[in-house]
């Protein structure tokens, strides 16, 4: 069962809300609504289903209703038509004291401005769920404190919340969602007030507790790389309807429309895209007892300056480069001039590639990736590597580039190349 | 066309003879609260007065010191002082007991009356025009029915001066409960709280600076409209100043009048630090809270 589902969601603003709803069910557009009817709609038949454990992203700008959608999650907001279901609960049936006690035990929240009580300590604070719960004070003061301690502001509990920072803040306010107890965490844009660099700590913090708590997260965001840095999943939302969901890879090799095109076009790829994403595959390789003018002829043939060499199990023996194989070639020897394993980059294929950028910096020739049992799954040229850090303006993706080399003058259009056809190939 | 062309509405008449009914029929009910009003007051009053004046002085400026600051503490001692040297320490301390009760009476009525307000539209719409009419009704007419009610007075001028005084409390309490930041309201809701722990534990703290504003309005309106309770026969500084307009006693006028001055200062430098405590640091109460949370 799923944690959070949410079917056919409506919310429309103003006066006979019901109006809008059916005027949108029979297709009529958003804008129409506005212009005929007098009313705004927030969120237009949004669906999708949350899996317990997931941290499931939603992405769009202001105004596009994602704010509206997550209070009708915890019923902040009530749904002008459809459902939405915690668990075995329906959140949208749900009223008064029903509907309370859902959000004691089920579902707690994290604000963009933090919400804390100016007046109450930051161990008050964090207790502030208990507290509603009825708690007594001995355990919530025990549990606060150790969710204080999960964040990291373990021994804070006696400070006011003006007297810290705003990132200590807001790891207040999410000491107090997780000192509630509930699985299910609902954060309405809740580092997007704190600095560059104190969102990014953040962002780790989250990613390490979910990996220990292993919560279900409805995050909103409306910062992309954000989205791409925590969702295991993703919504792009734009103008109250959901245009797509994915695993961050599928947005940005696969975008829907252009909308999400365009806008996943900014977003630091080299912290998404893995290995596996854009590795050349089949790589250009040749086996180890073959000769210099065999590899000389295949380098010549396909315009390229390095080739693979690998044993018969298809495992990394090393690479040859161009130049070595012309002298190998004219000295008349009859072995490959390979340069061994440990003089090369290497990588897994879920590594992603702003971790590569190192080793490939300090080594020759493109990034060979490698499976679990060293075999070699395909190269990543450093053009690639390059432009996916540098240069996020590329064009759209190009269909018919060309497709292997080893390195030097590869288009940089390439790397765009939807590669997961042949990548499953090669696996 | 002039005035007798139109249709004589004899409102006058009419609020008079609802006057008439009231006192015919609920006579019992002011005299028991009449009863109850001026034996606190007397009470309170008796309080004031029964200390020596130098003691009674020495307290008040400790009052200002735990509250605000020395220096207020300095300028109570000084002015109360000149109260006592202008020989018209007993009318203030009338006065004051006077302001203190309405107060009472009136931030009791004014801030529940608020806090529907603010979680109800339509009390707020109903009560926004009875709050202008009490404000711009000309403060002597409430004098009128106080009369009627309770005949002259102290009573009398404690209805008018609450009726008088009410209407700011309400306003800046629901204003102020209207000003919290509703994403801390949503906090409460998000983690279940039912609406009254919202308003104890989130909109009444949260509101509680501007409400103490309001509070300060109330006391300020108070005492401007005590003075004019002396026409009904209060006693206090109101009395010596109607006294000294009949008579055309200049000294008594000045003397009873710098009196009222030096209450008001007083009342609302203190009410001020009451609201926003964070803002005196060299007061009484924080540094002995200081010291307790550092030992």
């Amino acid at each position: 069962m799923s944690a959070i589902s949410v079917s056919h969601l409506y919310k429309v603003f103003g006066r006979r809300p019901e109006r809008g709803v059916t005027a949108l069910q029979q297709g009529r557009s958003r804008a129409e609504i506005k212009e005929e009817l007098g009313l705004t709609a927030a969120v237009v038949d949004v669906d999708f289903e949350i899996e317990p454990g997931e941290i499931f992203v939603v992405m769009g700008l202001s105004g596009s209703g994602k704010s509206t959608l997550i209070r009708m999650v915890n019923g902040l907001l009530t749904p002008t038509d459809g459902d939405v279901t915690l668990g075995d609960v329906n959140v949208t049936r749900a009223k008064g004291e029903e509907l309370r006690r859902v959000r004691r035990e089920k579902v707690s929240m994290v604000f963009q401005h933090f919400a804390l009580l100016p007046h109450r300590t930051v161990g008050e604070n964090a207790a502030y769920a208990l507290e509603v719960q009825g708690v007594n004070r001995a355990d919530r003061h025990r549990k606060a404190e150790e969710a204080l301690e999960m964040v990291d502001l373990g021994g804070w509990g006696g400070y006011r919340p003006d007297e810290l920072s705003g990132g200590m803040r807001q790891r207040v306010g999410l000491a107090r969602a997780l000192a509630a107890g509930s699985d299910i965490l609902l954060m309405d844009e809740a580092f997007s007030a704190l600095d560059p660099l104190i969102r990014r700590g953040m962002q780790d913090q989250l990613v390490d507790l979910q990996n220990r708590l292993d919560k279900t997260i409805l995050f909103i965001t409306h910062d992309l790389n954000e989205a791409m840095r925590l969702g295991d999943r993703i919504a792009m939302m734009r103008d109250g309807r959901i245009e797509q969901i994915g695993t961050a890879q599928e947005i940005l090799n696969d975008p829907v429309n252009n909308y999400v095109a365009s806008f996943v076009q900014d977003v630091d790829r080299s912290r998404v895209l893995t290995a596996a994403d854009v590795l050349e595959s089949p790589p250009a390789v040749i086996g180890r007892d073959s000769g210099p003018l065999a590899a000389q002829k295949l380098m010549r043939e396909g315009q390229m300056r390095w080739l693979v060499v690998q044993g018969r199990d298809r495992r990394l023996v090393g690479m040859v480069e161009e130049g070595a194989v012309a002298q190998a070639v004219s000295e008349r020897s009859e072995s490959l001039p390979i340069i061994g394993p440990d003089q090369l980059a290497v990588a897994a294929p879920d590594t992603l590639l702003a971790d590569m950028y190192t080793s490939a910096s300090q080594n020759q020739g493109p990034v060979v990736v490698l499976d679990e049992q060293e075999r070699v799954l395909g190269t990543v040229p450093l053009v690639t590597l390059l432009a996916a850090g540098g240069n996020p303006e590329v064009e759209p993706p190009a269909e018919d580039s060309p497709t292997t080399d080893g390195g030097g003058d590869t288009d940089p259009h390439e790397i765009y190349r939807p590669a997961q056809s042949e990548t499953e190939e090669a696996r | 066309m002039n005035e007798e062309s139109f249709p004589r509405i004899e409102i006058g008449e009419w609020a008079s003879q609802v006057l008439d009914w009231l006192t015919d029929n609920a006579e019992a009910v002011f005299d028991a609260l009449s009863a109850a009003m001026g034996w606190v007051i007397q009470l309170l009053v008796d309080i004031l007065l029964a200390p020596p004046v130098l003691v009674m002085i020495l307290i008040f400026a400790l009052i200002a010191w735990f509250v605000r600051s020395w220096q207020l503490a300095l300028g109570t001692l000084v002015s109360f002082a000149l109260i006592a040297s202008m020989r018209q320490w007993e009318n203030a301390m009338l006065t004051l007991a006077l302001v203190l009760v309405a107060t009472i009476v009136a931030v009791g009525i004014a801030v529940p009356i608020g806090i529907a307000a603010a979680r109800n539209d339509r009390v707020s719409a109903v009560v926004k025009p009875l709050l202008d009419f009490m404000q711009t009704m000309p403060a002597f007419v409430y004098l009128i029915p106080a009369i009627i009610f309770f005949s002259v007075g102290v009573v009398p001028g404690l209805f008018a001066t609450v009726i008088f005084a009410l209407p700011p409390g309400v306003r800046f309490t629901e204003l102020g409960i209207r000003q919290v930041d509703s994403e801390t309201v949503e906090a409460g809701q998000a983690f279940g709280a039912t609406p009254r722990q919202i308003l104890r534990g989130i909109q009444i703290p949260l509101a509680t600076p501007t409400i103490m504003a309001g509070v300060n309005q109330v006391i300020m309106l108070a005492l401007s409209m005590a003075v004019i309770a002396g026409f009904v026969g209060a006693d206090g500084l109101g009395k010596e100043v109607v006294a000294s307009i009949a008579s055309l006693n200049i000294p008594q006028g000045v003397e009873a009048g710098l009196g009222v001055v030096v209450l008001a200062i007083f009342l609302d430098r203190l009410t001020g630090a009451l609201g926003d405590p964070g803002r005196y640091p060299h007061s009484l109460y924080r540094l002995v809270r200081d010291r307790f949370a550092s030992s």
